[in-house]
């Protein structure tokens, strides 16, 4: 039987945003502001998410789609129970993690640092992170790197250690924002590789990136948002990405008729540009 | 569901509600299937609810209780020593002195309290070893003051890793005054080096300094629990905390005897401020290590020997010590309850306060 780990529930996610609009902040509006007793005028309230609701269930891999902004990093900040929900409520089963690109960790420590002092907090006992170290390295591929201090690293770098370390406890609920994205290619295999290995020992994954091909390698399951709602979901990934590319006025992927895989020739690259 | 047609969107929750052990139902992309526009789906909401909790599943942004929260820190101890140390030593990686900014920063201020307050302005009158005196109250209070100013910005530094993994939240603060913890060692080292120069006996008051500095740790973390969830919360307060601190500073008695304050004019007339002022957190923990490690204040504070007006009256123009003559505010042996209460209270109300707000602190 399927069991669920994810259920979001009519789910809004209101952002507030102080300093919006014309007030800047300086001494004489905030002054009037005072004087006039009134509350931040200049509070905007950003409804990020509008009603979402959906099911996850154990050994899936979803994929979450959509343009700039159509609110799929704030739905998976909501799921790992960083934003509390405006209205409706997200239920997991464990604890979620979200591994995200921006979350850098301690930037003025070495990498050697980092590894243990996130497998630490992530409850690991000091013999166990001791344990994962050397595993979490090799994954990583920082290789010399790794007793230099993380702001050194580049983009990729710092993602991929991230991304092993994140990845060195199995979570019930594992939230990538994009973490491959900066990775190279050898990088990809690996870390797909263990996106799947997650998914088989008993968690779900969420998957948010823009490279479509990566989503469809790696999901099961597609969420299509747009606006804070879902435009589209379900197991029909490839469907679903076609539509998607269509509606966002992109070349249709050309796909084996059978298999379904997409074909990769010249000709297809020349047909797409 | 044997219909191979998706349910209208309607009654999915409500199909969900009604039939608990439907695991045909809840199959993956059974219940799901495509082009189930749930986003206009008009459910009620309490059936996914249901569904979810039948099956365990907690709302993600549910704070854990007070004592699950509890066992999850201790079970965080490692990553909080591991965290401080690697914090303490990255803190001065930059500079060319190192580590060694961690003694030299004490001691100028030290050195200029010292020359502003002992010789130009000649604060020191009356009191005994004025050094000494100054020393200890300067390290004993930067310590409390370096926790507040350091919670009260945890959050906001921490926020990549809040936002990277899951842990709970009072890791941080508490991690933050164990580094300051380290560096009062430290400057406890440099203390006695100090007091040693000037020509203090060891004895065993020395003993002393340690339950001091544990309850003055343990007010530490109370109120480092409770300036990190304001910290986070109002953006003004760390603009205003300097200020705060400095206020509190010169209220604390770093620069002039708090204990013989009722014998000045201002003291007379204001005696129950006076009272306050004594029982305010850190005037009590510097007054305890001064006692501890200090003979001259042993032998100078107010009700160390019996009260004898006209002896009291001859303080401070004919002699340091005769203040001992003079009658205490307080009776000293009650600073320890005052001092160990301090510490409950603030431990206590700190940690129940940053409790509450813990789901909250991603969100920055």
């Amino acid at each position: 039987m399927a069991e669920p780990m994810v259920v979001v529930d009519d789910l809004h996610v209101v952002y507030r945003v102080y300093g919006a609009g014309g007030d800047r902040g300086t001494a004489a509006t905030v002054l009037l502001r005072l004087i006039g007793r009134k509350t931040r005028g200049s509070i905007r309230e950003v409804h990020a998410i509008r009603g979402m609701s959906f099911v996850a269930y154990r050994g899936d891999a979803v994929g979450v789609i959509g343009r700039n902004g159509s609110g799929k990093s704030t739905l998976l900040r909501a799921i790992a129970g960083l934003l509390p929900p405006e209205e409706g409520n997200v239920y997991t089963a464990g604890e979620a993690s979200l591994l995200g690109v921006n979350a850098a960790l301690l930037d003025d420590l070495t990498g050697e640092r980092n590894v243990i002092l996130g497998c630490l907090a992530m409850g690991m006992s000091k013999q166990e992170a001791k344990d994962a170290y050397p595993g979490v390295v090799e994954f990583s591929g920082v290789g010399d790197f790794i007793d230099l201090p993380m702001k050194t690293y580049s983009s990729g770098m710092g993602s991929r250690l991230r991304f092993s370390i994140a990845a060195a406890k199995s979570q019930e609920v594992l939230l990538i924002d994009e973490a491959l994205a900066t990775g190279d290619a050898e990088f990809r295999v690996k870390s797909h590789a263990r996106i799947q290995e997650l998914r088989a020992q008993a968690g779900t994954v969420f998957l948010v990136a823009h490279n479509l091909e990566e989503v469809e390698l790696t999901c099961n399951r597609l969420i299509w948002l747009e606006r804070g709602q879902i435009v589209k979901q379900g197991e029909d990934v490839i469907g679903i990405i076609d539509e998607y590319i269509a509606a966002s006025g992109g070349a249709a992927v050309l796909r084996d008729p059978v298999t379904r895989a997409r074909i990769k020739t010249q000709t297809a690259d020349a047909a797409k540009q | 569901m044997s219909d191979s047609k998706s349910p209208p969107p309607g009654k999915l929750a409500a199909m969900i509600g009604r039939d608990p052990t439907a695991g045909r139902l809840a199959g993956p992309g059974q219940l799901l299937t495509t082009d189930l526009d749930m986003a206009d789906a008009d459910h009620d909401g309490l059936a996914l609810r249901e569904y979810a909790l039948e099956h365990g599943l907690r709302p993600s942004a549910q704070r854990p209780t007070a004592r699950d929260y509890l066992r999850q820190l201790w079970q965080r101890r490692h990553f909080m020593i591991a965290f401080a140390t690697a914090r303490n030593i990255a803190m001065y990686t930059e500079a060319k002195l190192g580590q060694l900014w961690q003694v030299l920063t004490p001691l100028l201020n030290v050195g200029v309290y010292w020359l502003i307050f002992g010789v130009i302005l000649n604060t020191s009158r009356g009191i005994p070893d004025f050094i000494s005196f100054l020393v200890v109250g300067v390290f004993v209070f930067n310590f409390t003051q370096r926790a507040f100013i350091s919670t009260s910005k945890v959050i906001t530094d921490s926020l990549p890793l809040i936002r990277a993994l899951q842990f709970p939240r009072a890791a941080l603060p508490l991690a933050y005054v164990i580094i300051e913890l380290q560096q009062m060692l430290l400057s406890m080292a440099v203390l006695i080096v100090i007091i040693l120069i000037r020509g203090e006996p060891v004895t065993m008051y020395w003993l002393l300094a340690i339950p001091a500095l544990i309850l003055q740790s343990l007010f530490n973390v109370g109120v480092g629990l409770f300036v990190a969830r304001l910290g986070s919360q109002v953006n003004d307060f760390s603009q205003l905390l300097p200020f705060l601190l400095r206020t509190w500073m010169y209220l604390s008695g770093v620069l002039f005897s708090i204990m013989t304050l009722s014998r000045t004019a201002f003291g007379a007339a204001h005696h129950s401020l006076v009272v306050l002022l004594q029982l305010n957190p850190a005037a009590l923990y510097i007054t305890l290590m001064r006692l501890a490690l200090l003979q001259t204040q042993r032998q100078s504070a107010p009700g160390s020997a019996p009260y004898n007006h006209a002896l009291c009256a001859g303080w401070p123009s004919k002699g340091d010590y005769l203040s001992k003559y003079c009658a205490p505010v307080i009776n000293p042996t009650h600073y320890w309850y005052y001092a160990i209460g301090w510490a409950v209270v603030a431990m206590i109300v700190g940690f129940f306060f940053f409790w509450r707000a813990e789901t909250r602190y991603g969100r920055g």
